[in-house]
Order: C-alpha cells, then sequence, then structure tokens
C-alpha cells in the first residue's frame, strides 16, 4: 500500500467518523432520534386524542384503508404530542410535512414518537407506504392555532 | 497459444447469449413501465394506454423486471463468462442449462402473473398485501436457477487453486464469487420469508402473518441486494475500465480489500431500511446504522483507486497538470464505446454515494424515509452506476457469445450520456420533491398533482415536471441502445476462427503485492456470519416480542381482507 493509499484510506475513516459523531451529537444533545420498541402500550383499535399534562397530549392513530383516524387534529400553539401509530389492515407509513416525525404503520405493532408543534399552521401528513388502490388519497393534517382551548379531531378533511 | 482468448463451448455460448437476450426484453418492459410512471405521477395518463391497469402495476413490473429480475441474470451471465474465461476452464454447460431454465420460467411466471395484475405488491411484495401463489414461486425459481449457476462455478474455482498452488486467484474471479457469496447468504432469508411464511399463506394452508418479521426478512435480503447490484459493476471497474482508459489498475490489492469488507459488512446492514418501523429498538437501528458506515469504506477506498487508475491512464497518453489528465480519457471515442458506460457510471455514483450516506445516517433518515428522495437516489445507484455497466456489458457479451460485430457503435456510445443526463433531471427532482414531503411509490397524479384536488400541492409541480422531462430522457437513451442491441444480434455472425473465440480487456496492475492475507474467502465469510447473528439476533428476538396477533391478506383492491 503506497503512501496516497494509507492517506486516501486514511482520510475516508476520519470522515466516516466525523459522520458518524454527528449522528450522536444529534441523538444525544439534541434528543433527535428514531422510534424504539414499545413493549408497555396495549393493542387499540379505536383513534382516541387525550391530555396528559399541561401543553401536552396522548394521540392514538389508526391508519386503514384508506384513511387515517383521525384525518384531521386541531391543537393549540406549544402542544407536545405523544403519539401511536398502528394499522388495522396492511403496512402505511405517516410523515408529518416540516417535523421529525416518520413512522411505518404496521399491523401488528404499535409506533410512537414525541412531537412538538410550536409554530401556528397547517402540517400535512401523507401516506407513504404504497397501500393499494387509493394510496395515494390517503393523508390528513394537524391545524396548529393560537388560543384553542378545546383540541379536537375529525374523521373527514 | 494467446492467453486472452478463450474458447467456450457452443452450449454455453448459445446459453449466455439466451441469459442476456431474453431479459433485455423483459428490461424494456420494464423501462416502459418507468416511462409511464413518470406520466402517470404528473397527471398526463390515468391508465396505461399500452399494457392497461393503473399505476402501481406499472410500479411492479418496473421494479421487479429491472431491478430484480434483469440484474440477476446478467449476474449470473456475467459469472458465466468471466469465471471459465479467468480460469481457462470450461463451463458444465448441462448444470449451467438447468440453472438457465429455471431463471427463465421463474421470471416469465413472475411477469405473467404481474401483467395480469395478480401481483400489484410492488418488488418488494410486503404481505399482508397477497400476490398470486406464482408470483412467489416464480421469484423462487429465479433465485434458486442463480444458485445453481453459482455451485456451478465452485468446483471450477477449486480445482484451479489445486493446480496453481501460491497464485492469486484472477481479481475478476475473487469479484465475482463476493457478488454470489453476499448473494447466497441473503437470499437465505428471503427464501425463508417466501417458502415458510408468504406462499402457504398465499396459498390458504396458514391464516395469519406476523408482517413485521416477513418485512425484517425481507431487509435482512433487501440491503445485500444492492451490493449484488452493484457488485458486477465493480468488477467491470476495477478489472476492465483501466484497461479500456488506456493504464493499468493503480492497486491489486485495494480490489480485494474492498471485496472481502463486502462479505463482512454487506448483511448485517438491512435494518436502516427500518429506522422508522416500530418493534425494532433504537440501539439495534443504531448499530446497522455503524456497520452502514463500515460498509461505504470500501466504496470510498473505490473512489480513490479508480481515480488513480485513470489518472494514471491519462497521463499515460500525455496529460499533464493537476487535472489535464481528466481530458485525455476516450469519451467519444466510437470503437471505445463501452467506457462512457463506466465512466458515467462513476460519476452518477459521486451522487448516489452521498446520498447513500445520508439514507444511513440513522435519525436523519427521519426527513427522507419512504419520501421521492429515496427512489430519487436508488436511481443514481442502480439505475445508474449499476444500470449503465450491465448495459455495456450486456452488449459487449452478445458481441462475444454469437460472434458478431458491434453494430451502431457510435449509438451505442451516445446512449449512456442522453441517459445519463435524463437520470440527473429526474433524479433531481425526485429527490428535492422528496425533501418538500412528496411520498414514494404515490400516484400523485390522481391526488397531489392534480389541481382539481383538495390535495393538490403547488410546490411540488415544478419537481415532478422535472422528473417527467428526465423520464422522457432516459427513455431515449434507452431506445438508442435497444437499437443498437438488437441491430448487433439480428447482423450477420463473423465465422472466422480468431472471433469463435471470446475476450475480454483485463487489466494489469501498477502496484501489485502479495496480499496474502486476502486469498481466502473462509475467514471472511466465518467473520461474516458472526457479524450477521451479532446484529439480528437482537432485532428479531425484539420483532417477535413486541407484536400481536397475524395479518390476514389483502388485496389492493379492498379494505375487505380475502379471508
Amino acid at each position: 500500500m503506497d503512501k496516497s493509499e494509507k492517506l486516501a484510506l486514511g482520510l475516508s475513516g476520519l470522515l466516516l467518523v466525523i459522520f458518524f459523531g454527528a449522528i450522536m451529537y444529534a441523538a444525544v444533545a439534541k434528543d433527535i432520534d428514531v422510534p424504539t420498541c414499545i413493549t408497555d402500550m396495549d393493542p387499540f383499535t379505536t383513534d382516541t386524542l387525550f391530555q396528559t399534562a399541561p401543553d401536552t397530549y396522548e394521540l392514538q392513530m389508526v391508519a386503514r384503508m384508506w384513511a387515517f383516524q383521525p384525518s384531521t387534529v386541531r391543537l393549540p400553539v406549544g402542544s407536545t404530542v405523544d403519539l401511536y401509530v398502528t394499522s388495522q389492515d396492511i403496512i402505511h407509513g405517516f410523515k408529518i410535512e416540516q417535523h421529525n416525525v416518520n413512522l411505518m404503520a404496521v399491523p401488528g405493532a404499535i409506533n410512537y414518537i414525541r412531537v412538538r408543534f410550536d409554530r401556528p399552521g397547517e402540517y400535512m401528513f401523507a401516506c407513504h407506504e404504497f397501500c393499494g388502490a387509493a394510496h395515494h388519497t390517503m393523508a390528513g393534517r394537524f391545524i396548529i392555532e393560537e388560543g384553542l382551548d378545546e383540541p379536537e379531531t375529525e374523521e373527514e378533511i | 497459444m494467446n492467453t486472452d482468448l478463450f474458447r467456450f463451448t457452443k452450449s454455453a455460448k448459445n446459453l449466455n447469449a439466451v441469459l442476456i437476450i431474453i431479459p433485455m426484453v423483459l428490461l424494456f418492459i420494464g423501462v416502459y413501465g418507468g416511462l409511464m410512471q413518470t406520466l402517470f405521477r404528473a397527471g398526463i395518463i390515468q391508465s396505461d394506454p399500452f399494457v392497461g391497469g393503473d399505476y402501481y402495476k406499472g410500479l411492479t413490473f418496473h421494479g421487479v423486471l429491472n431491478a430484480i429480475v434483469f440484474t440477476t441474470f446478467f449476474a449470473v451471465a456475467f459469472g458465466n463468462a468471466l469465471v471459465p474465461y479467468a480460469l481457462k476452464k470450461n463451463l458444465n454447460s448441462k448444470i449451467a442449462w438447468i440453472s438457465g431454465i429455471l431463471m427463465l420460467v421463474g421470471s416469465v411466471l413472475a411477469a405473467v402473473v404481474i401483467l395480469m395484475g395478480e401481483a400489484t405488491v410492488l418488488y418488494t411484495f410486503y404481505p399482508p398485501l397477497k400476490a398470486h401463489p406464482l408470483f412467489y414461486i416464480g421469484l423462487v425459481l429465479l433465485v434458486v436457477g442463480s444458485w445453481i449457476a453459482f455451485y456451478n462455478w465452485v468446483p471450477m474455482y477449486l480445482e484451479w487453486r489445486k493446480e496453481n498452488e501460491g497464485k492469486k486467484t484472477p481479481l475478476s474471479v475473487v469479484g465475482i464469487f463476493t457478488t454470489f457469496i453476499i448473494w447466497f447468504i441473503a437470499t437465505l432469508a428471503v427464501a425463508v420469508e417466501i417458502l415458510f411464511m408468504l406462499l402457504p399463506w398465499s396459498l390458504g394452508l396458514v391464516d395469519e402473518i406476523n408482517v413485521m418479521l416477513a418485512r425484517t426478512l425481507f431487509w435482512f435480503f433487501g440491503h445485500p441486494l444492492v451490493y449484488f447490484w452493484l457488485l458486477p459493476a465493480y468488477v467491470m471497474y476495477y478489472v476492465f475500465m483501466p484497461k479500456m482508459a488506456g493504464g493499468k489498475l493503480y492497486s491489486d490489492m485495494a480490489g480485494r480489500l474492498v471485496f472481502m469488507m463486502f462479505i463482512l459488512f454487506s448483511i448485517p446492514v438491512g435494518t436502516h431500511h427500518q429506522y422508522m418501523d416500530p418493534a425494532i429498538g433504537a440501539q439495534w437501528k443504531l448499530l446497522h446504522g455503524i456497520f452502514t458506515f463500515a460498509v461505504a469504506l470500501p466504496s470510498l477506498i473505490t473512489a480513490f483507486t479508480l481515480a488513480a487508475s485513470l489518472e494514471h491512464a491519462g497521463r499515460n497518453q500525455g496529460g499533464k497538470g493537476l487535472f489535464g489528465w481528466m481530458w485525455k480519457l476516450p469519451y467519444f471515442k466510437k470503437e471505445n464505446w463501452f467506457f462512457p458506460y463506466l465512466i458515467l457510471g462513476l460519476v452518477i455514483f459521486i451522487f448516489g454515494g452521498i446520498g447513500g450516506i445520508i439514507n444511513a445516517s440513522y435519525q436523519m433518515n427521519t426527513v427522507v424515509h419512504n419520501t421521492a428522495w429515496v427512489p430519487g437516489h436508488f436511481h443514481l445507484t442502480v439505475a445508474g452506476p449499476v444500470m449503465l455497466a450491465f448495459l455495456g456489458g450486456s452488449l459487449y457479451l452478445v458481441g462475444q457469445f454469437m460472434n458478431k460485430e458491434i453494430r451502431l457503435k457510435s449509438w451505442a456510445m451516445i446512449s449512456p450520456y442522453v441517459y445519463t443526463i435524463g437520470l440527473f433531471i429526474m433524479s433531481y427532482g425526485l429527490k428535492i420533491g422528496g425533501l418538500k414531503g412528496m411520498p414514494r411509490r404515490t400516484n400523485t397524479g390522481a391526488s397531489y398533482a392534480n389541481p382539481d384536488s383538495i390535495l393538490y400541492q403547488a410546490d411540488w409541480m415544478p419537481y415532478i415536471d422535472m422528473t417527467v422531462i428526465g423520464g422522457v430522457l432516459m427513455f431515449i437513451g434507452i431506445v438508442i441502445y435497444i437499437t443498437s442491441f438488437f441491430t448487433t444480434v439480428f447482423s450477420k455472425s463473423r465465422s472466422d476462427d480468431e472471433h469463435a473465440m471470446v475476450t475480454f480487456p483485463i487489466s494489469e496492475s501498477l502496484h501489485d503485492e502479495p496480499a496474502t492475507w486476502l486469498r481466502n474467502f473462509k475467514p471472511y465469510v466465518i467473520i461474516a456470519i458472526i457479524l450477521i447473528i451479532l446484529s439480528y439476533t437482537p432485532v428479531i428476538y425484539d420483532v417477535i416480542q413486541a407484536t400481536y396477533g397475524g395479518s390476514v391478506p389483502y388485496s389492493p383492491d379492498s379494505p375487505v381482507p380475502l379471508r
């Protein structure tokens, strides 16, 4: 192995170590993580939204062919949501635009992530895993509003 | 005797020609499907004008025929060509024909049920969407056929080693064996998924299936699959390209090291496709992420070694200065039509590789997972360097095995340029659209890209339009190629004895070190198996203990289960 090869190998290794360091920094210092394995949650088949603490809500969402239940969720600005997602039929996908939320909804398993809505606005979520003939119509939205007293959910867009 | 030439048996030559020509027809159907998808996604068509059916049927045959059928056939034909050539040993053509026929029957079965609309499950065939049992049987036959091809080469290799003690195995053979060792281990998981889960469930012998387990087994196979695609292209880069460029391979040892590293790290990485899945612990996802970074290393070494080889070639031809050598390479030489297929693939792979590292980067995957970014990315890998190398390789092989002079060489030479320009435009549109939230595998034309729909997303439209422009250019590139390919196939054969022999452009090495520690596959395969067990035991454990209930089958057409 000549000098330039050793240098290239060393720099390549260093580059990957830096990338890995960035991942660990995001995970540890910024608390941005991927969904993990959830075992302390009972299976659910209907959707629910309830408050668990000031500004904190738990939302249980069910994906099915071809709609999310609920499909519209209204929440006050500054809400933190513990989001649980499952599917009642086949595999679906769930991603909220402009937020670090991207979950697979798989039958027989519950997926979980925590998300905070700091800015008012409408944030779409679209099913991103092929789920049959009308997959492209399966979508919903979070509506984040100032001064909303009562969070609410709707089944239709 | 000239060692650059090798005489194949007539039967082996015919077989290899068949293994190239039939998949080329299937590839063209798949490419047509790809063109239709860009039109569907932009809302230009609502139904396929020739094959019929909707976007998702087209997406299924596009994925299965291009990414699974064409690639597997090419890898087998390439091995059937290079292993006997490099070892100077004849293929057992009876076994090779059995393998070829199984693969052909399997592919045609799968293609027919897909085109009949009985298997609209996309190329990942995730349950509980159910395909016709013949779809799964077809895939099994294709895979088993490719295994038999590999088993056919093993005794040739062992015999060669016995006769050539102390000699280094030719790099091309190391590369092909690496490809098929990875393929064999990876396909074991998908064989378990199909034979013990999907097939009995689809036949109605069992009622329910564990979806997460099937999905995890699929991705055990799904990521090494990309190295199965990539490695034959690597063989062409390392073994053919330096010579075509007028130089030598910079380092033989680097090539051997790269292939062994692929054996180690190609497989314990599959969970990086499941970062966003439930029922798998985040720490195990991170472990697979670390191994994915490890498997990026051989590609970075390859980038250096190949660039150094090309620089050596360019300087040989009078290139001066830091970058002057770049302009001495044979980019537009008709007689050297194969070179553009390889060099353009390498340029594309710079972007494909960067995208791959982004996808593998754990929580950064949140931004891109299952968005249009992902097809944007993998068209820069499997439909970039892999596709171009396989197209160039197919034309070269067909010329060799059918004793043909390549026809329309300037068409063959220009095709990869047209294709590459189209590919960059299409992938840019998909990637930026994906960052804006556009989902993959979605017929956007019927909703998000339809101004009359309440779901209409105006800010995605420029990027969807780019995919149409890029897709049309890619299609034109392929039509140019196919014209040259079939004109060659149907041209008159050369009958002289020299052209009845087969030859390949095998590069010499500039630095040829003994590299005794890289000469034996065994220790690397053993370490790979240990890494696989370490990385997959906790994943499978999590999946089994965190999932509940089983899933009955569904058709893509109805929310009501089939049973």
